[in-house]
């Protein structure tokens, strides 16, 4: 069954802009925790995006770059003072790189308790075929 | 006489200089930089002196099974997050996001009226609204004309 499954990269895009320019936004950027699995048709990305909902989300395929941003919203209660804090607060960017083996039009997104789930279908080229046998 | 020769830099922008120069060190040497957090999940505390709001980001998690126990000043949240069962012929390329049973307690500020905590779930934030118990507040004294 395992070498049915063709494996299709997904890269890590290093922006090298990134480490020579400056937002606009003052806020702090995180990388957001990443699973990825595939499957026969599909390869399934999830991302662990607290606070984001499906309208702060920002999704962009680029040439073969796939870029998500997610500016989250955070509670600041009213007549209170942040006394402890393990997260920080800040927006959340990643980018891959898909191989040629992704159907660009099929890519859909859904965003569920603060879980983002990209679901990248492969191309026919990529699906692993059956030859089915005659007897003859 | 005294000459002033250098204006004196501002202090803040001093510093946040000095934290985008260290961003950058980072990421030359850390490219593939996370959140570090080594807890799960990791949580923030706001407080005033009628209570304290404790947030904590749990994405992917059914409300209602996160477990919130309070016992004097000490808050204890458990459950479980479960990843997809993955079907034989499929595998991970990457596995970064936390998975399992979690249980994590902190202490509060004060005491709090169990009896008014409040929880609400929204985009994988848990928020814990915890009043102080009334015994816990300050009293005003009156002081008395002699």
């Amino acid at each position: 069954m395992t070498d049915q499954t063709k494996t299709i990269e997904v890269k890590q895009e290093n922006l090298p802009a990134e480490q020579t320019t400056e937002r606009i936004r003052d806020r702090r950027v995180y990388s957001p925790r990443t699973d990825i699995y595939e499957t026969a048709n599909e390869l399934v990305v999830l991302m662990d995006m607290p606070g984001v909902d499906e309208k702060s989300l920002d999704i962009v395929l680029e040439k073969n770059i796939l870029t998500i941003k997610a500016f989250p919203a955070f509670l600041h209660p009213e007549n209170h003072s942040l006394a402890y804090a393990e997260y920080g607060e800040g927006d959340f960017e990643r980018s891959f790189s898909l191989s040629s083996e992704i159907n660009r039009e099929g890519i859909e997104a859904s965003v569920k308790l603060g879980v983002l789930t990209l679901r990248l279908p492969k191309a026919g080229a990529a699906k692993p075929q059956k030859i089915s046998v005659k007897a003859g | 006489m005294i000459v002033r020769r250098y204006a004196i830099p501002n202090a803040w922008d001093e510093l946040g200089r000095m934290q985008r120069d260290l961003d950058q060190m980072m990421r030359a040497f850390v490219p593939d930089r996370g959140r570090v957090t080594p807890v799960f999940p990791a949580m923030n505390a706001w407080t005033n002196e009628d209570g304290e709001i404790v947030t904590a980001e749990i994405p992917g998690i059914d409300p209602s099974a996160i477990e919130i126990s309070v016992v004097n000043d000490v808050l204890t949240i458990s459950g479980e997050r479960a990843l997809p069962e993955l079907a034989e012929g499929e595998r991970y390329h990457r596995r970064e996001r936390m998975n399992g049973k979690f249980t994590r307690s902190i202490q509060l500020a004060f005491p709090v009226n169990v009896d008014k905590v409040d929880a609400s779930y929204e985009n994988g934030v848990l928020t814990i609204a915890l009043p102080r118990a009334e015994a816990d507040r300050p009293r005003k004294i009156a002081v008395k004309n002699a």
